[in-house]
């Protein structure tokens, strides 16, 4: 997994192995393996519940895993105290003091480090500086808006040179114009401070475009571990493929290596490997579907239900002739009523195990 | 006419709740003994208070439990607050109730009990006995003025502030108290308030001849009237309206601050 991270020292910074959690009898972690690599920007993304903020907790120390082991740069931290991991925490809401200033906020790792004065100084400002604050440090807490208390959180926790930073959904708060700021921000903050990121967020895009790897969770359980391309191209799982971007979902049977049928035809594909006769999910990216107006031609023949103009593309619903309906993405219109064609490429076709029902 | 009717009867309750007081203030400064007539304004009867050594050292008992009862009050009310706060489901509430039981309770109820307490446990009584009573009575004010502050903290900053490296003391002693002090502040003068004002609890539970001023102007009061009761009531008075009136002032702020 952190292998693919071109560039990338591939050295352990943290690893969690076979944690589970419960809170009164309740299972919410199962079984969570995962290693992050130094310098690493790793995202967790899923849905409400999954599990994401107990996970974050109990690297920062504040939860404790019902069983199953916490490293840290090689050692196991289980019993250390979250006052004394090396590891700095932005919290969902900020949780900013606020009886504390902004340079009194910033400061106080420094002063319960017992570090001087001057240096606290220093670092204050050169953390300021680094949020584009600066000449904040006198102001209260209360007189600053959403995203300037945003930044005060976060050099609060990068000022104490934490060997890991861990995010809990940080920008959810912000409207999507400084998020979007935001997410570049953080994103060459990250570099250039050479810290290891866990971000949490429940946004599939925020996820892709921030992180190395992203790791995909459902029901406390891990989906999929993969860079963002990966996780996109290669879901592993009808859930992944839902969660990650918009698809169509649809019932196969695999016949041999590179054939599939659905939608009442074959098409040649590139999976391999199913037994077969086997019944598969068949995974389709909407902006994978090529539309033709020449639907004889076509593989498949569908009536165009529904339009919506979505600025960079349309969206279209189009209902085949076996009554399915399907989502197409793409850049040239076609009227409601439309008979159009819809053809897909071998490769665009993803073939996955049918998901035996659980969480 | 109303409205004029309403003012009316706004005055007449106030003459109603206040006239005893005002009669009470006015002829702690009449020259004569008397209480039916006016002859004059003086101050001799608080002269003679001063000079009077039964009660003075009253006033001193009083002030010293006061001071003392509320002060150990607000610090054991605080950490009881906290505790409190972090209870969860009907431990809480059951708590909760049972701290504000004691401000319900008739003070008869709380002095009887006390003394039967303090005679059970042969706990000798005197000023020991009655700061006691007075911290038992004051704490819940404090418990009550500190949760609320409690509540109204973001529930990440004790983790924040672990985070940022402070042991659980110090996130409490920097992070939480710091947000709370005013709470205990009102906690500590509401409890002052009632120290000071506490006639029937301390009667019950004092011995060896010590005496709070309540209980001093009791004893006063039934050898025969003395002026100078008057002008040590007319003290009190202005001492409790004083203290309420910073109480308020708190309250409003901090209502104002949310
Ligand atoms: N202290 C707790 N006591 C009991 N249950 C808890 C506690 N903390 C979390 N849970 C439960 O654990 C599950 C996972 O919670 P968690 O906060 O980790 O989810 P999340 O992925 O961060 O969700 P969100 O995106 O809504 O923040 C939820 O079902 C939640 O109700
Ligand atoms: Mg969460």
């Amino acid at each position: 997994m952190t292998q693919e991270n071109q560039g990338k020292t591939s050295q352990e910074m943290i690893r969690l192995v076979d944690i589970h959690k419960e809170f009164e009898g309740e299972t919410v972690l199962n079984r969570i393996n995962l290693s992050i690599a130094k310098n690493e920007f790793v995202t967790l993304l899923g849905p409400s519940g999954c599990g994401k903020t107990t996970t974050l907790r109990i690297i920062g120390g504040f939860e404790h895993p019902t069983s199953g082991d916490v490293m840290f740069d090689g050692q196991r931290i289980n019993d250390i105290p979250a006052y004394q991991r090396k590891v700095n925490t932005v919290f969902q809401r900020y949780a900013l003091f606020p009886h504390l200033n902004v340079y009194e906020n910033i400061a106080f790792g420094l002063h319960i480090a017992k570090k001087d004065s001057k240096e606290i100084k220093a670092k204050v400002k050169a953390s300021l500086d680094l949020v584009d604050m600066p000449g904040f440090e006198k102001r209260p807490i209360r007189s600053l808006s959403g995203g300037q208390q945003q930044r005060v959180a976060i050099a609060r926790a990068v000022v104490n040179e934490p060997k890991v930073l861990l995010l809990d959904e940080p920008l959810a708060a912000l409207d999507l114009k400084m998020r979007k700021e935001m997410q570049l921000e953080l994103k060459n903050m990250q570099k250039q401070l050479g810290i290891t990121f866990v971000f949490v967020t429940h946004d599939q895009e925020e996820a892709l475009t921030m992180s190395d790897t992203v790791v995909v969770m459902k029901g406390g359980i891990i989906q999929q571990i993969g860079s963002p391309i990966n996780i996109y191209n290669e879901p592993e799982n009808v859930f992944v493929a839902d969660f990650i971007g918009e698809s169509i979902i649809l019932e196969g049977r695999f016949l041999e290596d590179c054939l599939v049928e659905f939608a009442g035809r074959t098409f040649p594909c590139v999976d391999k490997g199913f037994i077969p006769g086997q019944p598969v999910d068949v995974v389709i990216r909407p902006e994978d579907v090529d539309i033709s107006a020449d639907p004889a031609a076509a593989m498949l023949q569908a009536t165009v239900t529904s339009v919506v103009f979505k600025g960079v593309h349309y969206e279209m619903l189009a209902e085949t002739d076996q009554g399915q309906e399907w989502m197409i993405h793409s850049t040239t219109m076609a009227p409601p009523g439309q008979i159009i064609g819809m053809s897909l490429k071998p490769d665009n076709i993803h073939l996955m195990k049918k998901e035996v029902q659980g969480t | 006419m109303k409205a004029a009717m309403k003012k009316a009867y706004l005055w007449l309750i106030f003459i109603f709740l206040y006239a005893p007081i005002l009669v009470l203030v006015l002829f702690s400064f009449n020259t004569s003994k008397s209480r039916a007539s006016w002859e004059g304004f003086s101050l001799k009867w608080y002269i003679e208070l001063f000079q009077d050594r039964a009660i003075m050292t009253a006033l001193g008992n009083t002030v010293l439990i006061a001071v003392v009862s509320a002060l150990a009050a607000a610090v054991v009310g605080t950490i009881a607050a906290i505790g409190i706060y972090n209870l969860k489901g009907w431990r809480k509430n059951f708590i909760i109730n049972v701290t504000y039981l004691p401000i319900l309770n008739p003070d008869i109820v709380t002095g009887i009990s006390m003394m039967i307490l303090f005679i059970a446990l042969s706990f000798p009584r005197g000023l020991a006995s009655l700061i006691i009573a007075h911290i038992t009575f004051g704490l819940p004010y404090v418990v009550i003025s500190v949760l609320p502050k409690l509540a109204q903290l973001d529930p990440q900053i004790f983790d924040a502030a672990l985070d940022l490296g402070a042991t659980p003391r110090e996130a409490y002693t920097k992070v939480i108290l710091p947000q709370v002090l005013p709470g205990v502040f009102t906690g500590f003068l509401l409890a002052f308030t009632m120290s000071v004002d506490d006639f029937v609890v301390s009667f019950f539970v004092t011995g060896n001849g010590v005496e709070n001023l309540a209980i001093s102007i009791y004893s006063m009061a039934r050898r025969g009237i003395n002026p100078k009761i008057n002008a040590v009531l007319t003290l009190l008075f202005a001492a409790v309206v004083a203290m309420m009136y910073l109480i308020q002032r708190r309250l409003r702020k901090s209502t104002a601050d949310i």
